[in-house]
């Protein structure tokens, strides 16, 4: 099987955030690898580790695909680290301030030319937060989407992945044939540690850069603009007590008064 | 006036209160269709349920396909309708299948997206807040039709009564949109409570409860609230992952939330941080929740959460 994993370099979460002319503020911030995509790196070792194995020569690939600039190699190393064998970054001035139109474009067209039979993506990217992207890319190659998943199985004979996933209106099983696009939650598993083996092995694997021309696409123009930004003004500071019994009741009085209740 | 499409918003056959919301909002921009994409045979049945909410027209189309295709079969026919009316935009709720649907359908019909508005003017400026709530961000689709989700609870509905022109439309789902298919799905044990994003109190508990949710729960009773949970309590198993608030659980905007023995990890913060009040018990005055609370009880929550619960019950009786 060829499997392919998107991954994205991110801010820290815990770094402050800014806005810089209408984007964020990416130069200036500690980058990492998005934290949901460790999952989507786990699930992808493990799918090929069930069935044979991603060493040189075994039956399956695990190929990461990182969308972003030059310095996201260091979020690829990572995720090669952890066992991924390939490893694909496409990096354009262009592509500054991607939305998820142009990503799930960009990201489609590398999938398509690689004929990978999965593809795992995680739930968000912690920056953009908008989990589109899987579905998106779904609907540009015209393939099963089996987004959410917190448990994935698959059969490579039959070519079929069944998922389970959590949903508003309860759980449901679904499954597609390949290709597939997946997503994962952060329930699926326990992403692994880069041994210091995987560690050395990372630095001999080639990372293939690629800018748009060589993907062989052109993009438009950002699809939404932003007319403004501006920070909140921080939460005034609340009122704090500390309970000797009577917290319970002067919590009622608070909702009370503030016709909370 | 130009039309303006929200997707009326189902979950488990049941139309939920967002709806009102989306046409509301939608109401500022023009004439508001609901489109409804109903099983097969239950069009008619789903239709009945607008009645809340300026809405003009409801568009019901019945197909087989929206169960067992799910996003993929809801966003080849919204497209199809998009292209048959011609809409000034196109509102959906901003839930996982709304985001997705809302991307799927922009990349099939050539438009621009915006997910997690907490408000749409009538130029079709979208609000979102964005970096954990600490900024506001203004927004504008520049190609194609507008398509904006918007957070449920965000907006206060305009609930008045109608009685829309029902219009059945037929579509069909384009095989290449089938692609994947649902083969089971268990409804979520509810238990009487409030679903979560919709509920106008969200009360959660998190390690502190050690497992022990009872407290949690009376005192949501006690005020009608939904509850939720951390993910430290959902990863113990102490309770259903379905009601984890967070990043990579639910996100809820209630006018009330009570965190109850969290701690207020950025990851939970990213799910609740834009709730209108913030209520916080905790006995760790350094716990970071402390930060965002209006009000916050150091204190015991298996000693506060009783009082509290007994409290709100006095005033009821
Ligand atoms: C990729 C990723 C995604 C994540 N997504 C989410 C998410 O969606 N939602 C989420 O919640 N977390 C999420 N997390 C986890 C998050 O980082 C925290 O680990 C988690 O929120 C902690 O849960 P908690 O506050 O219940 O537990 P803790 O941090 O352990 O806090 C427990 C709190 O309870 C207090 N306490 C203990 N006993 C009592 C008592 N008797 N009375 C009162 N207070 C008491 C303690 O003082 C402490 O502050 C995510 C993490 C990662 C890495
Ligand atoms: N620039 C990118 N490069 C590679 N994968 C991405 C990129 N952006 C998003 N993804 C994938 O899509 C998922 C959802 O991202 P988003 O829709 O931005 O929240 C992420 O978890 C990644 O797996």
């Amino acid at each position: 099987m060829k499997i392919a994993i998107c991954i994205k370099q991110v801010p820290d979460s815990w770094a402050e955030k800014k806005m810089v002319n209408g984007l964020l503020d990416r130069i200036n911030v500690d980058a990492v690898l998005n934290d949901l995509d460790e999952y989507a790196v786990e699930e992808g070792l493990r799918i090929a580790e069930a069935h044979g194995g991603n060493e040189e020569g075994a039956a399956n690939s695990v190929t990461v695909i990182s969308m972003g600039p030059e310095r996201a190699t260091e979020a690829v190393r990572k995720a090669l680290s952890m066992g991924a064998n390939n490893a694909i970054l496409i990096s354009d001035p262009k592509l500054a301030g991607a939305d998820a139109l142009t990503t799930s474009k960009v990201l489609a067209s590398v999938i398509l030319k690689g004929e990978f039979d999965i593809v795992i993506c995680g739930t968000e990217s912690t920056d953009a937060r908008m989990s589109v992207v899987p579905a998106m890319i779904a609907e540009r190659l015209s393939c099963a989407q089996l987004t959410f998943a917190s448990a994935v199985t698959v059969d490579p004979a039959a070519k079929k992945v069944v998922i389970t996933r959590v949903t508003e209106a309860g759980v449901d099983e679904m499954f597609g044939q390949f290709p597939v696009v997946v997503s994962v939650v952060e329930k699926i598993n326990e992403p692994r540690y880069p041994s210091f083996k995987g560690i050395m092995a990372a630095k001999k694997k080639t990372i293939e850069v690629l800018d748009l021309s060589a993907v062989g696409i052109s993009i438009e123009n950002a699809w939404s603009v932003v007319v403004d930004a501006a920070p909140r003004p921080p939460r005034a500071a609340g009122i704090r007590i500390t309970d000797d019994g009577g917290g319970g009741d002067q919590l009622v009085k608070f909702l009370t008064e503030k016709k909370l209740i | 006036m130009s039309c303006v499409l929200i997707l009326a918003d189902f979950i488990g056959g049941k139309n939920t209160k967002t709806t009102a919301e989306l046409a509301t909002a939608a109401a500022r921009i023009g004439d508001v269709c609901a489109v409804v994409l109903a099983p097969t045979g239950q069009g008619a049945a789903y239709a009945a349920a607008l009645v809340q909410g300026p809405i003009s027209t409801v568009l019901v189309v019945e197909s087989d396909g929206f169960a067992a295709h799910g996003v993929g079969a809801a966003a080849d026919v919204l497209t199809q309708i998009i292209a048959q009316k011609n809409p000034a935009a196109v509102l959906i709720a901003s839930h996982a299948f709304g985001k997705e649907l809302a991307g799927r359908t922009a990349v099939k019909s050539g438009s621009g997206i915006i997910t997690d508005a907490v408000d749409v003017a009538a130029d079709i400026t979208a609000t979102q807040m964005v970096f954990g709530g600490s900024t506001t961000v203004h927004s504008k689709i520049s190609h194609g039709t507008p398509i904006i989700t918007l957070r449920p609870n965000s907006i206060t509905a305009d609930l008045k009564s109608v009685s829309p022109t029902i219009e059945m439309l037929s579509f069909d789902v384009a095989e290449s949109s089938k692609k994947s298919t649902l083969t089971s799905s268990q409804p979520p044990v509810q238990g009487g409570r409030p679903e979560l994003t919709e509920a106008d109190i969200v009360v959660s508990g998190g390690r502190g409860t050690n497992g022990d949710f009872a407290a949690v729960e009376a005192f949501a009773d006690s005020l009608g609230a939904a509850v939720g949970a951390s993910r430290a309590a959902t990863d113990a198993g102490w309770y259903p992952h379905s009601h984890q608030v967070g990043q990579t659980g639910k996100s809820v905007s209630p006018q009330l939330y009570v965190a109850c023995g969290i701690s207020g990890a950025i990851q939970h913060r990213a799910g609740m941080q834009t709730s209108k009040a913030i209520v916080v018990i905790n006995k760790d005055p350094e716990a970071p929740i402390f930060e965002i609370a209006d009000f916050g009880v150091i204190g015991d929550l298996f000693a506060v959460l009783p009082k509290a619960t007994e409290g709100v019950n006095a005033r009821k009786a």
